[in-house]
């Protein structure tokens, strides 16, 4: 199974390479990720795609949260949060065919940001199923490059990542 | 002030009295102002390994965090070893090194390495510094983190120019994180665990390096006592359990007692208390955990769940959580499974008929060192001694036992016995246990003994091999010893005595007792040679079986 995971981190030279030296050297591996300044610039957060059993969900939420520079950790329920990365694709058009392209890409509400005579390259976001449709449905005119952006994850409603950073501590658990 | 000045000030203000290290061209800044800071001892050791492996020593013995300091390059990855060490037995620890100037950074300068990215797995958190203002604050910082919590080594990597910077110095006065716990939540496990405990039938509690850490010796005692449970150590817990307690059933394990192996087999429900459940406690994970039922008490919230999978997990400071465990009247009934265990221990009663072997070499020392009035701290190193001293030599007191658990360092014995010996001074004298392997690795310490005429016992138990590498070639490659043998005799007297050291070979019983009798009544530096035949460490549980399975030879 899928799981995203949010950790809110000190701004610091560093910290990044903390977060992912302690995933790797658990074996654990990383599906996507990406990086980002907060509102305020004093933290950064990362967010982080992996697959996994509950056994390594357990771990990655604990190990990270005991590194000093975690203010907080929250994995993300996929029914409460949107999911959302960029994909850019450049494939091969001409004149015949163009519109044809344009009209698909307006479907899927991706837009071109780059029209050359042999080329479009697009822009779109959302999940990764959409993506994916689409670029099955570009595929037959000649896709020449694909490059995605790691996912972020963001809670649905009034709740926020710092509602996380005070239960990063582990208190106990009930008989099973 | 100049920030070498500001950073020996902060090293006093924590308390730090002892610093262990050698110098080099970017440190010794920090050499120059220690130099002219009377409070403080440095010890320089023959290598930078040595230095974490004595500052790791002095910190197992004291509780304070132990501080070691090399140069740039060479200087700080001999280092390594010894942070990791001290980071798989959560040992405190502050090692600072000495950095190629900012200006020089990133250019592959003489002496330069990524010391910050080398040790990042292997510490607790590390330090590289940008400017020179955030010199003492992590300084500062270094200390509360290697305190708090689960303990642990902190690097800071120090460019040279930083020491020169003028900085401020401000006191900060390190206040203790009060831990939260436990909140309301947390009383209802504790209270379903007592109930557990009051159910079953055959209970043990493994008590672990994380009881000494946490200073919960008598919430531990108390809390076995209470509840009649039989204990068993674990490698790095030995000692916190006093030894000749009725309800102490030994050390468990790869090479634990057979009584004690039994009982934590045959157990229903495992109380673990500061303990990992490493590989070598448990065994194959699948037979351990089969017809069992845990609760597992540690301060590192990771730890639940980690290894083996927990009824109940208890994260927090280990005296507070014995102490909310106890607080029922205990209605269990454990009878029948004390029969069982007394059994055992009668079963496996070790006969000690004082022939000349390993076994009763170490018995002898327990008895001697054990004698009313004296105090000794055990220190070994890694192999077969180490086993044979865990399983004979019995130990009262938390922090009188040191070897290393986790990483299984050969080297370390020599350097930490160094650190401890200075940490007791005149209180408590240093046996150090090694093997003829382990001795090669870092033997030169007995320069730093010498020179710091440390009233340490060394004894070697040569028996001109590898033992812990044949008695693996024996049990896993059908007897085809390779490189386990040393063909070249060495005469490790004549190399203690280089140092000028007084050393002695030892061939038979008699010998050894009059050796280490007359070695006791003398307050030098002694080198005791135990020549010995090669044997094998018993009794030794197959890794890939049930921790009662045993190995026949």
């Amino acid at each position: 199974m899928k799981h995203a995971l949010s950790v809110l981190v000190n701004n610091k030279p560093g910290v990044l390479l903390r977060v992912v030296g302690m995933i790797s050297r658990r074996s654990f591996n990383i599906d996507s990720l990406s990086v980002g300044v907060t509102q305020p610039p004093e933290y950064s957060r990362i967010t982080i795609f992996f697959k996994g059993e509950a056994y390594i969900v357990d771990q990655m939420i604990k190990q990270i949260g005991k590194i000093p520079d975690v203010t907080a950790v929250q994995l993300h329920n996929p029914k409460d949060a949107v999911y959302r990365g960029m994909t850019l694709v450049k494939v091969r058009t001409d004149d015949d065919n163009r519109l044809d392209v344009l009209k698909i890409a307006e479907l899927f509400r991706a837009h071109a940001v780059d029209v050359q005579t042999t080329t479009l390259i697009f822009e779109i976001t959302g999940q990764d199923e959409k993506v994916e449709a689409f670029t099955r449905l570009l595929a037959p005119y000649g896709i020449l490059e694909i490059i995605r952006t790691g996912q972020i994850a963001m809670e649905r409603g009034e709740k926020t990542i710092n509602n996380y950073a005070e239960k990063k501590e582990f208190y106990g658990k009930s008989v099973i | 002030m100049r920030g070498s000045e500001a950073v020996v000030k902060c090293l006093k203000a924590h308390d730090v009295d002892t610093i262990f290290g050698y110098p080099g061209g970017m440190i010794l800044p920090l050499f120059e102002a220690l130099r002219k800071e009377k409070d403080i001892n440095f010890v320089l050791t023959t290598h930078e390994q040595s230095a974490a492996h004595a500052a790791d020593g002095y910190a197992r013995a004291s509780g304070k965090p132990g501080v070691c300091i090399a140069t740039s390059g060479p200087g700080a990855t001999n280092l390594v070893t010894g942070i990791a060490t001290a980071f798989m037995d959560s040992v405190p620890m502050v090692v600072i090194t000495g950095q190629v100037p900012s200006t020089l950074l990133g250019r592959d300068s003489f002496q330069e390495t990524d010391i910050f990215g080398i040790t990042m797995p292997i510490t607790k958190y590390s330090f590289k510094l940008d400017r020179a203002e955030d010199l003492l604050p992590a300084v500062q910082e270094a200390f509360e983190i290697a305190s708090s919590g689960r303990e642990g080594p902190v690097l800071i990597d120090i460019p040279k120019d930083f020491f020169y910077a003028d900085v401020k110095y401000k006191e900060k006065k390190v206040e203790k994180k009060i831990d939260k716990r436990p909140d309301a939540d947390f009383l209802i496990y504790a209270a379903e665990a007592i109930d557990k405990i009051m159910q079953a039938e055959r209970p043990i509690v493994i008590a672990g390096g994380g009881v000494i850490l946490g200073q919960a010796q008598e919430e531990l005692i108390s809390f076995a006592e209470k509840y009649d449970l039989p204990v068993v150590s674990t490698l790095m817990g030995i000692g916190v359990f006093p030894n000749n307690h009725p309800l102490y059933m030994g050390f468990a394990g790869l090479h634990g007692r057979k009584a004690a192996n039994n009982a934590v087999a045959e157990a229903d429900l495992i109380i673990a208390a500061g303990s990992r459940f490493g590989d070598r406690q448990t065994g194959n994970l699948d037979k351990y955990v089969h017809n069992k039922s845990f609760i597992h008490i540690d301060i590192d919230p990771a730890e639940i769940d980690k290894n083996v999978h927990s009824s109940i997990g208890l994260a927090g400071n280990m005296k507070t959580i014995l102490q909310l465990l106890m607080q029922r009247t205990p209605v269990n009934n454990v009878k029948t499974w004390w029969t069982m265990l007394k059994n055992w221990q009668k079963k496996y009663m070790y006969n000690y008929d004082g022939s000349y072997d390993v076994p009763n070499v170490m018995h002898y020392i327990s008895q001697t060192i054990n004698k009313k009035n004296a105090d000794f701290a055990v220190v070994t190193d890694v192999g077969q001694h180490q086993m044979w001293a865990a399983q004979h030599i019995k130990r009262y007191k938390p922090r009188t036992w040191f070897t290393s658990g986790g990483l299984g360092t050969m080297g370390f014995g020599l350097p930490a016995s160094i650190g401890v010996q200075l940490y007791y001074k005149n209180k408590r004298r240093v046996v150090h246990i090694a093997g003829d392997g382990s001795i090669k690795m870092t033997g030169s310490e007995y320069y730093t003994m010498a020179a710091l005429n440390l009233p340490i016992i060394s004894v070697i138990i040569n028996n001109e091999s590898l033992g812990m590498i044949r008695q693996l070639q024996k049990v896993f490659y059908g007897e085809k010893y390779f490189s386990s043998e040393f063909a070249y005799k060495m005469d490790y007297a004549k190399y203690a005595k280089s140092f000028g050291i007084t050393a002695y070979n030892v061939y038979s019983m008699d010998d050894f007792i009059e050796v280490f009798s007359n070695a006791i009544e003398q307050n030098k530096p002694q080198v005791i040679i135990v020549n010995i035949s090669k044997g094998f460490v018993e009794p030794m549980t197959r890794t890939d079986s049930g921790i009662n399975t045993f190995v026949d030879f």
